[in-house]
């Protein structure tokens, strides 16, 4: 992804087959072990995408959901997914295994903003809602999901239920100014009035 | 919406515009670089063709893959991934005029630790680094927020990050701590009442008799540990304790300099009519030692408590962590965790990883042997607190006892180094994750403990209680353990 192009990037909605990641607390720790930190790009780390856990003690692949719904675009998870460590490098590793967007019942902060700094939408509903749309892709492995960010709706089959998109992810997205570099580069001048009254930023450097 | 904490007052010092999404772009007075979480960052600065705006107010030291042998801090380093961190790192800062603490620097250390003890993390600043556990520098009344890879790409780039303000609950910790039980056990317990994830959309705004009684140590330790109770940032208002530990450190202002500076540090602190979103209290009076028995860091019981039954939890989600704790802890409901068998004893990191943890656990370990199944290492946080033990010769006493005494780094709390678990391993360990996974080792189980504890443990070759080392003797030690007065 080149982030010079972020400034027209308007996402709107996101859609393609789903993977349900059932568990509560999934941290990043699961996510993306640490021991595949030691890249200096984050080109490779769609390989390390729940590296441990996708794997028996032989090193196979096992029948973790991401080795059964490979090509699949929405991943549908539980309570406080993205828990623990702040590597970006977890989201990175699911937008580079193919995630456009995630269903979820609740994420831990620093990965929601990670996934916004990488468009990712990140969208929240309850439990028994979340566990219905797991099981009808457990059953419908080749139906569609969509995520309307702008709408905060999910649609699979026939069903369209609400969901809850945080304010600034949504208008962040959907607006397409989740490139917050360039969204803060043109505020230098302020940033300057402001570091003017910080006493703690003259005189000792 | 709270009003007049020192969250508010720092944010609004800070806070440079609202952004167009709704979020409000605030400025960033000390940001933290690492060799894991930047070099991607500072790829996307070149990128885009742009300067780092304030390196100045940039800081970088090397932590997480740095090898704590000294034999293997040679470079290049035998890890070729290593060396390529290490090296984009020492290229990145160079050329952008970053103050670097390398291993030749002699300051070299864990982020959370370096910055505390140089000074550098004061009271009333914000505070950002690539790293979940920033919120440490709360421990001096600064909002200090870990973030991702893409907002220290903003951070090099702008000096600001785009924020949500967030909800302030204040956590009175009420009570005195008994002999042999310390910051740690407090903000294990903080995490047990209020939860993993009972943080999230929260600041903890830390306060009460147990908290204020903290050395600055101990409130970093509290602090730290704020991520793994969900919330974002965790502080403590500034006092005379705070004060005094900043006086004279190197990078704080000395004479008249240093008193107007505190001037506006006694100006950030929660008034006393301050209004907060929620608040909260945490009964740590008479509260014995801490040690998880599951694999997040809310599942934890005091030593002389059994391990809980799945069927204990009301929240379904509760009851189902409990469930897969039990089965991977291999241990049973019930069952209490003292005597749980121990193959690797750890000290160190940016929880416990500072002078007074080393001097607790020195306590323990005086005239006392590790268990000869045991593989124990002492990982100093930062080259200065290595220094400051070494001086005090407690290294010897690690040392004499059957401890690895080793160099500064983040070691083994996630083995990104060449420290790890192996296989099903259980480690005692003073880190802050008991996460599966997280030492290095799938199979590899983590219980969570005080640095005294995991002298303890170490010496046991099992979980154990130290203030069975610490006391008059009177109590006997367990298993005939030789008793140091103290």
């Amino acid at each position: 992804m080149s982030a010079n192009d972020a400034d027209d990037q308007h996402i709107t909605d996101v859609s393609g087959t789903g993977v349900p990641i059932p568990g509560d607390d999934v941290d990043t720790d699961q996510i993306l072990p640490a021991k595949f930190m030691k890249e200096v790009t984050f080109d490779n780390m769609a390989d390390y995408l729940f590296y441990d856990a996708r794997r028996n003690d032989d090193g196979e692949f096992n029948d973790h959901p991401l080795n059964r719904f490979e090509g699949a675009s929405i991943a549908v998870v539980n309570s406080n997914f993205g828990c623990g460590s702040s590597r970006e490098h977890a989201p990175q590793a699911m937008m580079r295994w193919g995630i456009d967007g995630v269903v979820g019942e609740s994420y831990a902060e620093i990965f929601r903003d990670n996934c916004k700094s990488l468009g990712i939408p990140a969208v929240t509903t309850d439990h028994e809602t979340v566990v219905e749309v797991q099981e009808w892709i457990e059953a419908n492995p080749d139906g569609d999901v969509e995520i309307d960010v702008e709408g905060e709706t999910v649609t699979y089959g026939d069903t369209v239920i609400d969901v809850d998109v945080d304010d600034a992810m949504r208008e962040a997205l959907v607006e397409g100014i989740w490139d917050t570099t360039a969204l803060m580069y043109s505020n230098r001048s302020k940033v300057d009035d402001t570091v003017a009254d910080l006493p703690y930023v003259e005189g000792d450097d | 919406m709270s009003e007049g904490t020192l969250y508010d007052k720092v944010w609004d010092r800070h806070k440079v515009t609202e952004l167009p999404n709704g979020q409000d772009q605030l400025f960033v007075g000390l940001h933290l670089v690492h060799e894991v979480t930047s070099p991607q960052a500072f790829g996307m600065l070149r990128e885009r063709d742009l300067d780092v705006a304030h390196p100045d107010r940039t800081f970088a030291t090397t932590d997480h893959i740095a090898p704590t042998e000294a034999e293997k801090r040679e470079r290049p380093l035998a890890d070729d991934q290593a060396e390529e961190m290490l090296s984009a790192l020492e290229r990145n800062v160079g050329e952008s005029g970053i103050t670097f603490f390398g291993f030749e620097s002699g300051e070299q250390g864990i982020t959370h630790v370096v910055a505390p003890e140089l000074g550098l993390s004061q009271p009333g600043m914000t505070v950002a680094c690539g790293d979940s556990h920033t919120a440490t520098h709360g421990a001096f009344g600064s909002i200090g927020v870990g973030i991702g890879t893409s907002q220290i790409r903003d951070v090099l780039a702008t000096g600001c990050i785009a924020a949500d303000k967030q909800k302030v609950r204040r956590v009175n910790v009420e009570g005195e701590l008994g002999e042999g039980v310390y910051a740690k056990d407090v903000i294990l317990k903080v995490i047990q009442d209020l939860g993993v994830d009972g943080g999230v959309g929260h600041v903890y705004e830390y306060g009460g008799p147990a908290i204020e009684a903290l050395d600055m140590e101990g409130r970093l330790a509290v602090c730290n540990m704020s991520i793994e109770g969900g919330a974002r940032a965790g502080y403590i208002n500034p006092d005379e304790t705070t004060y005094e530990y900043l006086r004279g450190r190197e990078y704080v202002p000395e004479g008249e300099a240093f008193e107007e500076r505190k001037a506006y540090w006694e100006s950030i602190s929660s008034d006393t009519d301050a209004e907060y979103d929620d608040v909260v209290t945490v009964d740590a009076d008479g509260l014995d030692p801490l040690v998880t028995w599951g694999i997040n860091p809310g599942q934890v019981i005091e030593i002389s408590e059994p391990v809980p039954h799945p069927d204990d939890f009301e929240a379904r989600t509760d009851r189902e962590a409990a469930e897969q704790a039990l089965d991977h802890m291999e241990i049973e409901a019930g069952q209490s965790m003292l005597g749980y068998d121990v193959d690797v004893a750890f000290l160190g990191t940016c929880t416990n990883g500072r002078l007074s943890d080393f001097e607790e656990a020195a306590k323990i370990l005086e005239g006392n042997t590790v268990d000869a199944d045991v593989r124990a290492l002492a990982v100093p946080g930062s080259e200065t607190v290595r220094q400051q033990c070494e001086e005090r010769g407690i290294d010897e006493t690690f040392i004499n006892a059957g401890f690895q005494w080793r160099r500064a780094g983040c070691s083994m709390c996630l083995a990104m180094n060449d420290d790890a678990l192996e296989g099903d391993e259980v480690c005692a360990s003073s880190s802050n994750r008991n996460f599966i996974g997280r030492q290095g080792s799938k199979d590899g189980r983590t219980v969570l403990m005080s640095p005294a504890m995991v002298a303890a443990a170490a010496v046991e070759g099992q979980v154990a209680d130290a203030r069975e080392y610490l006391d008059d003797g009177s109590t006997g030690g367990a298993g005939g353990v030789e008793e140091v007065a103290d």
